[in-house]
């Protein structure tokens, strides 16, 4: 207990305030333009933090860890584009409610719960931490792979009306995970001989093609402003705060349920704001605004991404086993300040361990704070018609998507993944279902081999699995099931007549690719080693079962053909490849400037000036980024002209 | 092999007028900025060493420039190299740090590897050592008692067969352990946990992990450390290591079981890849038609700063108790290790197919 209160004696002391606070603005900057993150944040911090007092290098670099997860959520509720893939369940309820013009009500109610997630987060932790290490090994290679089907089981409350779109879906991300080395081999699948997909698709382009591009097209088609109904809430700041207060026991679950499986090394974040997600839609009695625009979707993922943030501290401190990608960088950061994890964290170094976590508590709060006073101006940005925004998103998304691999297969590898999510948008498939498989693909199968080639066959024995087992069918495959038998059941009683299920020429199209892509995969891999194709060959068979089930379904329960805008969409995305070949041939700086000039002077039908004014700030925009950060940006033919002289003054 | 001698006389007709020039030194032209290629993450192992190192460069080389860590990830070190190998300015302002990761996949052939080492020049390396340990129940107290561990299957988690653990899967078959590899860890470290867990029977570690993480368990008779890989001293002999002097080499643990000393083909390709992953853990490499006086700038201050004692001290933490190889035989000793002969090759690819079923 003493070393509890000199711990906070300690983070209270001006020097180590004013650290904290740096790591708190730098982490809130990071977090809040996409694609940057905990990592960026921290590679321009490490450079200060060789040589400095252990206890004030941590604190900073706590600050920045802290807070990613709370900044992060500006541009997934404003713009569709999910910040971190820790807030990419954000998007799925953030977004419709930015568009029903409660922008301001969704982000103080996530600045909110992310300040009492990680604070609750912190406190878990400091008690937690103790006991941890017996508990964190007894979660072996078998235990694992059972997370990792929690969070696959998750699907099933996500999949809307239809299982077997569901299904497809998460196979589908399943297999494209398997892109890459296999784990339990190191043999090379469906590569196709290109570089880039040896190390498999990074999770921020997966993300942002997902999300954030079918959404822009989307508004661009309809454009309008991202609120097209006008704010009946005024300004909505306060609604959010009170409705955090009336959901608080749904805080409190998502926080310790977010602190638990981040302490869990080898899960990572990335999932457990989608757990989160599909707990609140099952454990709510009317769940039918989700993705429409509920604010327990903003809530739940919030709470937890932050709580998760908190909790991978455990694994790192204790094992030296980050549980998330800023956790690996802040391990790295502890290691240049000559401290080593391990079990002297909660011995010798116990006393900054608390300061740790008393860091990680004042940063939370502090982060949310800031944010919160930056929340109404930020939001009146949702007021401006769409087409202004455009160039500005996507610069803003191709700068992010670059930041993954800084290679022109960023932005292929974008425009792929976003004409499949354009598909799944217009024909109604479970975009999120696609996104989970995706992410725990890997997972999936490594855990699966280990535990195999660990135990034999008896690993499903073990009482870990067999309570992890039950949880996943009491928790998230019987909720949904009963929920549309109830309703089938009310549907009924009132005898009310029943819409037809819809379909469209895009639904055919998505079904068709899917099952080519399926069998061309089952095509590649037939010749691989056993352990090599096992896994893939598994997701294939999800897909092709789902894909025929659907093809079943659409031939013999009647349907109702609705018309779709897809060929307008076609246009657009076929206008995205060839944005981002100027981006990457001509230019990135010179194109983001022409581009945006153009589109804001022609298409969004803007003034010179105020179009010139636009494209001016964008391009200073990239070019601080590129000072601070290093980034070296596709130089193409015309940028050399440019940064040559930018170079020489500064 | 006649390429092997040209590059030793270039390196020599390097190293040999740097040494006449020496006067020159302080007049170099060295650039403001270096930019220091990191094909690596931040945060991991490789960054961590180059950011350690980063202000002692600043603070010896004679202009005093700044040192920029550019982390180009990707292809496990394969990426960032193949780009510094296109692009590296050779006026001094280009250098690049590499890791057992970007030697091993060049050794074995990698399709995506458009590197050599022809062009570049060692300005240093920072070599480690490892430990093999087993669990506390199998009845091995120490290297002495290892026939007790005739036909125990000994579990061990590995991050796949081509990777830093591949000259010690070598090790163990030469030494008859039947050990059973369970690849896809995501690093040495959930190998280390895997073993914790119990999962693991036996396990290994580098020095800075071992030191920090399975001394403790060692302590609480947790695990049981059997042999090293040992040192590499001046003239490319194995010796034992100075972090582990109580230890037997793995060379020693096998003289005391056949009574004769490892030789043929596998013990050949063991003690390339064991220079190359371990002695030659992280290097830094400057192109080889940076200027004669930029060099030798550079050579000078890694020597200056080799002897602060800030630098000695925070070495020990961050590397461990080994002494940084620089000058000819750093470039020697690097030329052996990664020159893999045709026969060679052949036999290390059909080792990998028939013992982990895997096609390089």
């Amino acid at each position: 207990m003493t070393v509890l209160l000199s711990a906070l004696d300690q983070i209270l002391s001006f020097t180590h305030f004013i650290y904290l606070l740096g790591g708190v603005l730098v982490g809130l900057v990071v977090g809040i333009i996409p694609g940057l993150g905990g990592i960026a944040g921290m590679s321009l911090l490490l450079p200060f933090i060789y040589g400095m007092e252990p206890s004030v290098g941590l604190g900073m670099l706590m600050g920045l860890v802290a807070v990613i997860p709370t900044g992060d959520t500006f541009t997934s509720v404003l713009m569709g584009i999910p910040g971190s893939s820790s807030s990419q369940a954000t998007v799925m309820d953030g977004f419709p409610l930015a568009k029903k013009g409660q922008a301001a009500r969704a982000l103080s109610a996530a600045f909110m719960c992310s300040m009492i997630g990680g604070v609750v987060g912190a406190i878990v932790i400091s008690v937690f931490i103790l006991v941890a290490r017996p508990i964190v090994l007894s979660f072996s290679s078998a235990e694992l792979f059972m997370l990792t089907l929690l969070g696959l089981s998750v699907v099933a409350a996500l999949s809307g009306g239809n299982i077997f779109k569901g299904l497809a879906a998460c196979g589908f991300g399943l297999l494209v995970g398997s892109v890459g080395s296999a784990p339990a081999t190191g043999e090379f699948r469906f590569t196709l001989g290109i570089d880039y997909l040896y190390d498999g698709i990074p999770l921020v382009v997966v993300g942002l093609g997902i999300f954030a591009l079918p959404e822009i097209i989307s508004l661009l088609v309809q454009n309008k402003a991202i609120a097209s109904t006008p704010n009946k809430l005024g300004h909505g700041l306060k609604q959010g705060i009170k409705d955090v207060f009336q959901n608080l026991p749904l805080v409190g679950k998502s926080s310790i349920f977010g602190s638990l499986v981040g302490a869990i090394p080898g899960l990572g974040g990335s999932v457990v704001d989608w757990m989160t997600y599909s707990f609140a839609m099952n454990s709510s009695k009317d769940s039918s605004q989700f993705g429409k625009g509920d604010i327990r979707g903003v809530i739940a993922p919030e709470s937890a991404n932050n709580a998760c943030a908190s909790g991978s501290m455990i694994p790192t401190l204790l094992f030296g086993i980050p549980g998330s990608g800023s956790a690996a960088v802040f391990l790295g950061g502890m290691l240049l300040l000559g401290l080593q994890p391990g079990v002297s964290m909660i011995t010798t170094h116990l006393d900054l361990t608390y300061t740790i976590i008393w860091s990680l508590a004042l940063a939370n709060i502090l982060g949310a704070v800031f944010c919160i006073c930056f929340t109404r101006p930020i939001s009146l940005l949702t007021y401006v018609k769409f087409s202004i925004l455009a160039p500005i998103i996507l610069t803003l998304i191709l700068f992010a998507a670059y930041q993954a691999t800084r290679s022109l297969g960023d932005f292929i590898v974008l425009g792929v993944i976003a004409t499949i999510g354009v598909l799944m948008k217009d024909a109604g498939w479970p975009r999120p279902a696609f996104l989970i498989g995706f992410v725990l693909s890997s997972g999936a199968e490594n855990y699966f081999f280990q535990s195999i080639q660990f135990y034999g066959y008896s690993w499903f024995e073990r009482p870990g699995v067999i309570i992890i087992a039950l949880l996943i069918l009491l928790g998230f495959v019987l909720p949904p099931i009963l929920k549309s038998r109830r309703k089938v059941q009310k549907d009924e009683d009132q005898a009310t007549e029943k819409a037809l299920p819809v379909t469209s020429v895009t639904d055919l199209i998505l079904i068709l690719f899917i099952t080519s892509a399926g069998a061309y995969a089952l095509f590649k891999i037939w010749d691989m080693s056993t352990l090599t194709k096992a896994f893939p060959l598994i997701a294939i068979a999800i897909v092709l079962f789902s894909c025929i089930a659907l093809l079943i379904q659409r031939y013999k329960v009647k349907h109702q053909k609705v018309a779709t805008n897809i060929r307008l969409e076609a246009c657009y995305i076929i206008g995205f490849f060839f944005i981002a070949c100027g981006y990457y041939y001509l230019g990135f700086i010179s194109t983001t400037f022409i581009f945006s000039l153009l589109f804001l002077s022609y298409l969004a039908k803007a003034s010179w000036l105020k179009s010139l004014i636009i494209s001016f700030c964008l391009v200073v925009f990239l070019l601080v980024m590129r000072h601070i950060m290093h980034i070296d940006y596709p130089e193409g033919f015309l940028d050399p002209y440019i940064l040559t002289p930018i170079d020489k003054i500064f | 092999m006649k390429k092997h001698l040209k590059l030793l006389c270039a390196s020599t007709l390097i190293f040999g007028s740097l040494l006449t020039t020496t006067v020159k030194a302080e007049t170099a032209d060295i650039p403001s900025t270096i930019n220091w290629t990191i094909p690596f993450g931040v945060g991991g192992g490789t960054d961590v060493w180059a950011r350690f190192i980063a202000p002692y460069l600043t603070k010896y080389i004679p202009t005093h420039p700044t040192v920029v860590i550019k982390n180009q990830p990707g292809g496990g070190s394969i990426t960032g190299t193949n780009l510094f190998y296109q692009r590296a300015r050779s006026d001094g302002s280009d250098i690049l740090g590499t890791s057992a990761s970007t030697l091993f996949p060049f050794m074995l052939g990698d399709k995506r590897v458009r590197y050599n080492f022809d062009k570049w020049m060692p300005l240093m390396a920072s070599p480690t050592g490892g430990v093999v340990y087993v669990q506390p129940n199998l009845g091995v107290k120490s290297a002495a008692d290892i026939d007790k561990l005739n036909g125990v299957t000994l579990p061990f988690g590995s991050q796949g067969p081509t990777r830093l653990e591949l000259p010690v899967l070598m090790a163990f078959e030469m030494l008859g352990l039947d050990v059973k590899p369970v690849f896809g860890m995501k690093s040495r470290g959930a190998g280390r946990l895997a073993f914790e867990r119990g999962e693991a029977k036996i396990d290994f570690q580098t020095t800075s992990a071992y030191l920090n993480s399975v001394e403790d368990l060692v302590k609480n008779h947790k695990a049981i450390p059997l042999f090293s890989l040992g040192v590499m001293d001046e003239d490319g002999k194995i010796v034992r290591d100075p972090a582990f002097p109580n230890l037997p080499t793995f060379q020693e643990v096998y003289f005391q079981k056949y009574g004769k000393k490892p030789s043929g083909n596998e013990y050949t390709a063991y003690s390339k890849f064991l220079a190359a992953g371990f002695a030659f853990q992280k290097v830094i490499f400057i192109p080889s038609n940076t200027p004669n006086d930029i060099i030798q700038a550079y050579q000078k201050g890694i020597k200056e700063m080799l002897k602060d004692p800030d630098f000695i001290k925070d070495s020990i933490v961050q590397i461990g108790p080994y002494k940084n190889i620089v000058g000819i035989n750093a470039a020697k000793h690097l030329q052996e290790a990664t020159k893999i002969s045709p026969e060679l090759y052949a036999w290390v690819a059909k080792w990998l197919k028939q013992k982990f079923d895997y096609s390089l």
